[in-house]
């Protein structure tokens, strides 16, 4: 397929390809549109750099001053002080030190953003570590072996993804209850990994149906176990589709919301719910949660880069490839 | 050429195209290669029936019920399916299907038209497309509960930027509207929100879809002399459609499910007027703690999303067929 287009993009006398005239109308609309959806996000990442005024003001002022004190009041609790209490304190050690003090405060300690933060990484890694584990044995059975009912079976693991997110968390919540699961890492990385596991074993199935079985099959001819082959033979070809596996499972674990909101509280909280709760005097701190998004989007950009010639095969389970 | 085996999308949706591998020639020492399959696919099953399976069982044995999870030493009574009953007769469930229906629709509606638009002119290669598009695909990727919290802060009436630019362009006094706190506008804002963010996925799609025609038809079409549009309408359009159908059923499972932006972005209000069926649902369940009744409602839902999904599915395997 791709082969036919790159023969059929260099014929410029083709008579089906664009007028030169067409790409630019078609170029300029989708640089408008791209432009466009990138408002909402440019905005975030600027408010993130203004002071709280700022962020405010009416109108919403395009340009503006930046300064760090989003970043500052992300990162700590402080409290208001009288001026006599200020004035007796010895001189600010730090530059955030000072930028709180100049708004007659002082930093009571570190905001639980860090924490939070952790839980992120720790709950995304542990249950995406364990759904691509046990999705590239599964995808690996149901590829090579002759499975009764695998098509019924894989239907049925799909399936799992059709429930709303809520409606499993009804029985969930009373069976971690009883489990003292609750605001765990152990049970937020279990029910992550489940959840996962259906994205895990479609798109690993399709990477491995795709490794010719030759390879293999020598490899059983020259001696090698079943497992000798697999290890040695198909997961080093399977690396790509792995890697690719992984990074989509993270995303969603580091995105989930739902369960993360109704299941945690203290301990095992993670970034989407603890976000829209980060306040300041008098509401929301918006430079403060401008920051926190900025700081929680960055990893998500950086993966879409990356994984842009496999987007396609993890939005749809593996049904479309390129 | 035509579409590979793995790009056609009914593989997936008909689930059962899967060919059986032919046994691979060599048993191993030991293990069947029956025994080795289950081995390789146990683990994922066991993890899906504790984490998905039991508590389905659970919730269906609770929906009989007039449990409620604040009060679990209350006497339990089963009510047989007076639940259900409820449910089905209860006012406030059919303002949120219904609410949950224009959203469904809407979402759908808009992000076919532009998704579609886009992979047309972004099919046209012009330079740089590459490029272009990988921006555009930004939003799909984000967590949806930090898009719907930062879009509060972009569709506040007296500073947010959305109000401003609309008033820009349109010469509307910005503070004549509120797209979060109209009962009129609010519906809107939650499809708003949702096609910023998704019409890149149905994009994608049908990209794929618009790259799999071989371009020899349109090199036939063109020596029978059929108009642009003729071609659109009898090639491009029919041969995308598949694909398109396919972007629709995982739009529509998804907005159907629809929690965690909308939670944020307007929690149901005002009033109830953007209350879709996972709020309410998350009303039932977690701030009445009704879990009979809200188990009974989940699994309505449940139902409702899987039978929808395959009659669906059936007749996109009937457009495929044609």
């Amino acid at each position: 397929m791709n082969a036919h287009f790159a023969a059929s993009s260099h014929a410029a006398h083709s008579v089906v390809a664009a007028s030169p005239r067409g790409k630019v109308i078609a170029g300029t609309l989708v640089v408008i549109y791209a432009l466009v959806t990138l408002v909402p996000l440019l905005w975030i990442g600027a408010t993130a750099f203004k002071s709280p005024p700022d962020s405010i003001s009416y109108p919403p002022k395009i340009f503006f001053q930046p300064t760090l004190e989003g970043w500052v009041n992300l990162f700590t609790v402080r409290s208001r002080q009288s001026p006599e209490f200020l004035a007796n304190l010895p001189p600010p050690e730090h530059w955030w030190e000072r930028l709180v003090r100049s708004h007659d405060m002082v930093i009571a300690g570190p905001s639980k953003v860090v924490p939070r933060f952790v839980n992120s990484v720790v709950v995304g890694f542990g249950s995406t570590f364990l759904a691509v584990m046990l999705g590239t044995l599964a995808a690996y059975g149901f590829s090579r072996f002759r499975v009764p009912l695998s098509d019924d079976l894989l239907f049925f693991i799909l399936s799992t993804r059709m429930m709303p997110p809520i409606a499993v968390a009804i029985p969930i919540y009373l069976m971690y209850r009883q489990l003292g699961l609750t605001d765990t890492y152990l049970g937020m990385i279990l029910l992550y990994t489940a959840v996962n596991v259906s994205l895990s074993v479609w798109l690993l199935k399709g990477f491995m149906d795709e490794i010719p079985r030759e390879y293999e099959e020598a490899a059983l001819v020259d001696g090698y176990t079943r497992l000798q082959a697999f290890r040695k033979v198909v997961l080093p070809q399977a690396v790509t589709g792995i890697a690719a596996t992984a990074i989509f499972c993270l995303i969603f674990s580091w995105n989930e919301y739902a369960f993360a909101l109704l299941l945690t509280s203290g301990n095992a909280q993670t970034m989407p719910p603890f976000i829209p709760f980060i306040i300041g005097e008098g509401g929301q701190d918006w430079p403060a949660v401008a920051a926190a998004t900025t700081l929680f989007l960055m990893p998500i950009v950086v993966f879409t880069v990356v994984l842009r010639k496999h987007l396609l095969r993890g939005i749809t389970f593996g049904a479309v490839r390129k | 050429m035509l579409m590979k085996a793995g790009n056609d999308p009914s593989a997936f949706a008909s689930h059962l195209t899967a060919i059986t591998p032919p046994r691979l020639s060599r048993r191993v020492r030991g293990l069947s290669d029956r025994s080795l399959a289950w081995l390789f696919i146990a683990p994922v099953m066991i993890l899906l029936l504790a984490i998905n399976i039991f508590p389905l069982i659970w919730a269906v044995r609770l929906s009989f019920t007039n449990f409620k999870s604040n009060l679990p030493n209350a006497p339990l009574r089963f009510v047989g399916l007076a639940n259900y009953a409820d449910i089905l007769s209860d006012e406030d469930v059919w303002r949120a299907m219904q609410v949950t229906a224009h959203f469904v629709v809407w979402t759908i509606v808009l992000q076919v038209l532009l998704g579609f638009g886009l992979a047309l002119l972004i099919n046209q290669k012009f330079r740089g497309h590459g490029f272009w598009t990988t921006v555009i695909l930004l939003p799909m990727m984000l967590s949806p509960a930090v898009v719907g919290n930062f879009w509060t802060f972009l569709l506040q009436p007296q500073i947010g930027l959305f109000n401003d630019i609309v008033a820009f362009f349109t010469g509307i006094d910005p503070h004549s509207f509120q797209m979060l706190g109209d009962v009129k506008l609010a519906p809107w804002s939650i499809v708003l929100v949702d096609t910023w963010m998704w019409t890149p996925y149905v994009m994608l799609i049908c990209l794929a879809g618009l790259r799999s025609i071989p371009e020899d038809i349109y090199e036939a079409a063109e020596v029978d002399r059929a108009s642009r549009w003729r071609q659109f309408w009898t090639i491009t359009l029919p041969m995308v459609l598949p694909f398109l159908m396919l972007a629709v059923l995982f739009r529509g499972i998804e907005n159907f499910k629809m929690f965690d932006m909308v939670n944020l972005l307007t929690a149901g209000g005002p009033g109830s007027i953007t209350e879709l069926a996972s709020i309410t649902l998350k009303r039932e369940a977690f701030e009445k703690w009704r879990t009979g009744y809200s188990s009974a409602f989940a699994i309505i839902l449940f139902v409702t999303v899987f039978g929808a999904a395959n009659i669906y599915v059936k007749a996109l395997n009937r457009v495929k067929q044609r």
